[in-house]
């Protein structure tokens, strides 16, 4: 891969371009979809692409192709050199210069890391000995389980193995070169229950480096339990009250809260955190970093989509907001050091300020001690719409939600139909506990977390 | 479609998907190229140009689906796709009727915007940046996208088909953000079709105007009401509420899991007979319009609700053979890297004979929701939210104070139920929809639309 991506800088000079950076990515991939005891697709394939960004003085432009012969790349290093004459002038637009990426300037924040020698852990080797029969076990596996946790399992909507195994290259004309291969799989299904009036569903998932390190029948029954749980409900009284987000929800929450921590957002007036760089915007208990190291983490990488090193940065400690989160162009903008923290879903999309592992310190309290310490209040599991409930720029949300009543510290009666309101700087001061409950969510980039106590929301409901 | 794939290459696909056995196989080769580019601080960005081929070859025995694709439409590549595919199964071989030509109708493009230079197009975004920005000082931010893309897409099956498609979809999108002190707002607005450039040759600049005052609209909105009351749903995208809470209950592939709530209605009075309803994949230039799906099936006009009659579901060709029925051209897929399943196309309800102005006069206390930022749905419980980008109270019959952080929750049978007058205006607006982790673009449409009751979810309660 790296070969291609060496190949295209050169062109890119060729055709133009000052400074040039290649990206290339290899993945080979299987998927199976089971329902009703039999499969009902088996995916295999490969796909490889190569994305360009072409630096023309202060100009910059991008292009992405699947055409990896040498015309091919020639004429993808022509086009990104193109894209780059009509983009206006940038005085921050510039490559990443492998000094920065190796040294550079650090925050105090962010002391003594140096580029790590080679991340272990971020692929299983064992995924390719799974035959798709087995992997299709497994799948069934998950289905199996939740069909017979209870009698009102009334079927399961689909469960779902996937896998992906990984190679990425980068190269550029400054000199940043980079090569790593990691693997990821996950299970999951949407289990029915039949209710009183009407189906409920359940979500169960997992997720590992390889198929080896996921529990089929902890999926299944994960499924099984969340949409049982959800029978007979009904929708809460509309007011004001304490509200524990279990881990998938508070990981939804934390994901919205990370992409407002990016500094192009930030330098951009687009995030509610714009400003506050130092300021007190969470609870004490709240303790929340990014570790683009941590081997568990599947957004883990020895470098990140410029090939900037990736660290440990802490960005909320002691209810202070420590830093924004850098790739180099906000680096240079804001007068601070890159995080590593350049993203890109691929190598049809041009690298961009994101989160890579975002992670919510383990606090003190078990969950029935956290439900305890809520009191009369709202336990949710399920949050529906964040995409269109959430105004990013303000952090205004309002989301659907179901899960439990809490009464004297202890579960009641499931709820449904109803929503949260709040503001993302408002729920962070009001966290008021963290539970021990910690887990990867996959769902709004890689988030760890556990359950979390808002110490007051509105919940609207009847 | 011969430039893509040779029909003789595409003979002998099919002749090694099926070498192990299975009754279907199908080769879906596609070619495609874009370009996008913004502008954000009053500065061109991001200006990106892709290019995509590939090809998709999948085999059904028993109900199973084998599936493989490849980047490149090298004939070699394919036919080792199709060996992937066919390689788990263990059957006598089975063989493809001989292929014969389809004609799909391509959608008309006048000004193909690969033709157009990219300069052009950067001024374009320009315009949109000036019109926001002259809206008041109190517009802070201004950005906007354009993208085009064009799609040749060719299939073949073992049943003989052998059809094509060329499609070309152009779309710009303005977001404005407005502050005044520590209030911020934001205002959206797009504009997209299944058409060449000409589609800007009207005012295109009208979108930004549109996104800037939604902002500072709501820069004098109170925070929404809390609780149970009429909604009022205004024309165009607030049709993408009828998509959400019945359209995706319609595709057949939740219907025969059992994971719909409509599974099983079909004839049965859902809503009251005011309210008829379509999915039209032909609408001319519509944004969710092809001339043939993604499996060769000419697009057709499907009427799923017929004065208050479930009349129809969605299907694709899996879902169609399951229950003997014939396709309704519904099956789209992202790209050659997917899987197709059962889709909605433009789906909107068709206007009905109620005056908006009366529709609002006649509620004493409740919520007009103009547009909204998006929805979801769960089509097996029927559970829907949805984000309301725009809205207002309506008190006395009269539409007073902006509302800002509304969100519209409830259950699709109910609501569609619920519906007790339809507008005699219409508008469709574009939309992107995200279904099995593949998105397609999809146009939705109504008149304005009440419904009798709905929990409205804001901060005051």
């Amino acid at each position: 891969m790296i070969d291609a991506a060496r190949r295209a800088v050169e062109a890119a000079a060729k055709a133009g371009a000052g400074e040039a950076e290649a990206y290339a990515a290899e993945d080979s991939g299987r998927e199976v979809r089971v329902h009703g005891g039999a499969v009902e697709s088996l995916t295999a394939a490969t796909q490889r692409g190569l994305g360009v960004r072409a630096w023309i003085g202060k100009r910059v432009g991008y292009a992405y192709g699947t055409d990896l012969s040498a015309p091919g790349i020639a004429a993808l290093a022509e086009r990104a050199t193109e894209a780059a004459r009509v983009a206006d002038e940038d005085e921050f637009a510039g490559a990443p210069s492998p000094d920065a990426a190796a040294s550079g300037r650090h925050s105090a924040d962010v002391q003594g890391q140096s580029a790590p020698e080679g991340l272990e852990g971020l692929s299983d080797p064992t995924i390719g000995e799974w035959s798709t029969g087995r992997l299709a076990e497994l799948a069934l596996e998950i289905e199996r389980t939740a069909l017979s946790a209870d009698p009102r399992i009334a079927g399961v909507e689909q469960a779902v193995y996937a896998d992906s195994s990984e190679r990425v290259a980068i190269a550029s004309s400054t000199g940043i070169e980079g090569e790593y291969s990691s693997s990821s799989c996950y299970g999951y299904l949407q289990a029915l229950a039949e209710g009183e009036d009407g189906r409920e569903t359940g979500l169960g998932f997992g997720l590992g480096r390889g198929p080896a390190a996921l529990e089929p029948a902890a999926i299944g029954r994960e499924g099984a339990e969340r949409a049982l749980a959800m029978i007979g409900a009904g929708k809460p009284a509309s007011r004001a009250c304490p509200v524990v987000l279990d881990p998938t929800v508070a990981a939804s929450f934390i994901g919205l809260v990370g992409r407002g921590l990016s500094a192009s957002a930030v330098q951009r007036g687009r995030s509610p955190f714009a400003g506050r760089a130092g300021e007190e915007v969470a609870g004490e208990a709240l303790t929340l970093y990014d570790d683009g190291l941590d081997p568990e983490g599947f957004a883990s990488s020895p470098f990140d989509a410029e090939g900037v090193p990736r660290r440990r940065t802490p960005l909320v400690e002691a209810r202070t907001l420590r830093t924004y989160l850098y790739d180099t162009y906000t680096a240079r903008r804001g007068d601070a050091a890159s995080t590593g923290s350049a993203s890109r879903a691929g190598y049809r999309s041009q690298p961009s300020v994101s989160t890579s592992n975002l992670i919510v310190a383990p606090g003190s309290l078990g969950f029935a001690e956290l439900l305890g310490e809520a009191g009369e209040g709202v336990l949710v599991t399920d949050v529906a719409g964040l995409h269109s409930g959430v105004n990013p720029v303000s952090g205004v949300f309002s989301v659907g939600a179901s899960g439990r009543a809490i009464r004297g510290g202890e579960l009641a009666e499931p709820l449904r139909e109803f929503t949260i309101a709040s503001d993302l700087v408002s729920m962070l001061r009001a966290v008021r506990a963290v539970g021990t409950d910690a887990r990867w969510v996959p769902f709004s980039g890689s988030v760890k977390t556990p359950s979390l106590l808002i110490g007051e929301m509105t919940v609207a409901g009847s | 479609m011969s430039e893509l794939i040779d029909s003789e290459v595409a003979a002998r696909v099919l002749s090694r998907a099926l070498a192990n056995g299975g009754e279907f196989a199908e080769v879906y080769a596609e070619r495609s190229a874009g370009l996008t580019m913004a502008i954000d601080e009053s500065r061109i960005e991001a200006v990106q140009s892709g290019a995509a081929a590939g090809a998709g070859v999948r085999v059904t025995s028993d109900g199973t689906t084998y599936f493989s694709h490849v980047d490149g439409l090298d004939p070699a590549d394919i036919e080792r796709a199709a060996d992937e595919a066919a390689a788990a199964l263990h059957a006598e071989r089975s063989e493809p009727r001989p292929l014969s030509a389809v004609t799909g109708t391509p959608q008309p493009i006048e000004a193909p915007p690969a033709g157009v230079s990219a300069g052009r197009k950067a001024e374009l975004l320009r315009e949109l940046d000036e019109r926001a920005r002259g809206a008041g000082g109190e517009i802070a931010q201004f950005t906007a996208s354009y993208a085009e893309a064009r799609r040749e897409v060719c299939v073949a099956n073992s049943e003989g088909l052998l059809a094509g498609d060329d499609r070309t979809r152009v779309r710009i999108g303005a977001q404005a953000v407005a502050r005044r002190g520590d209030l911020v707002e934001t205002g959206a607005e797009t504009l997209g079709a299944h058409r060449g450039f000409e589609l800007f040759d009207g005012d295109p600049g009208s979108i930004a105007g549109e996104a800037a005052r939604k902002a500072l609209t709501l820069l004098d909105a109170a925070p929404a009401p809390a609780g149970s009351m009429p909604v009022v749903v205004g024309g165009g995208f607030g049709g993408v509420l009828f998509h959400e809470m019945t359209g995706h209950g319609l595709e057949a592939d939740h219907v025969q899991k059992g994971a719909s709530v409509y599974a099983g209605k079909l004839g049965e009075q859902v809503a009251r007979p005011l309210l008829t309803a379509y999915d039209d994949g032909r609408l001319p230039n519509e944004w969710g319009s092809d001339g043939i799906d993604d499996e060769g099936v000419p697009t057709q006009k499907t009427r799923v609700i017929e004065e208050g009659r479930l009349a129809a579901y969605l299907y694709d060709g899996t879902t169609a053979r399951r229950d003997g029925v014939a396709s309704t051209g519904n099956g789209r897929r992202e790209s050659f890297r997917h899987l197709p399943v059962p889709r909605m196309t433009n789906t909107y309800i068709a206007p009905g004979d109620a005056e908006p102005e009366a529709m609002i006069a006649e509620v004493e206390r409740g919520f007009y929701a103009v547009s909204f930022a998006g929805g979801q749905v769960d089509p097996a419980t029927g559970d829907f939210v949805f984000g309301v980008s725009e809205g207002y109270l309506i008190e006395g019959g009269k539409v007073t104070s902006p509302c800002r952080g509304a969100t519209l929750i409830g259950n699709c049978l109910e609501a569609l139920a619920a519906i007790d007058a339809v507008g005699n205006d219409f508008e469709m607006k574009t939309g992107i929809c995200g279904k099995a982790g593949q998105r397609v673009p999809v146009g939705t449409g109504q008149g304005h639309v009440r419904i009798a009751a709905m929990t409205v979810g804001g901060t005051e309660v």
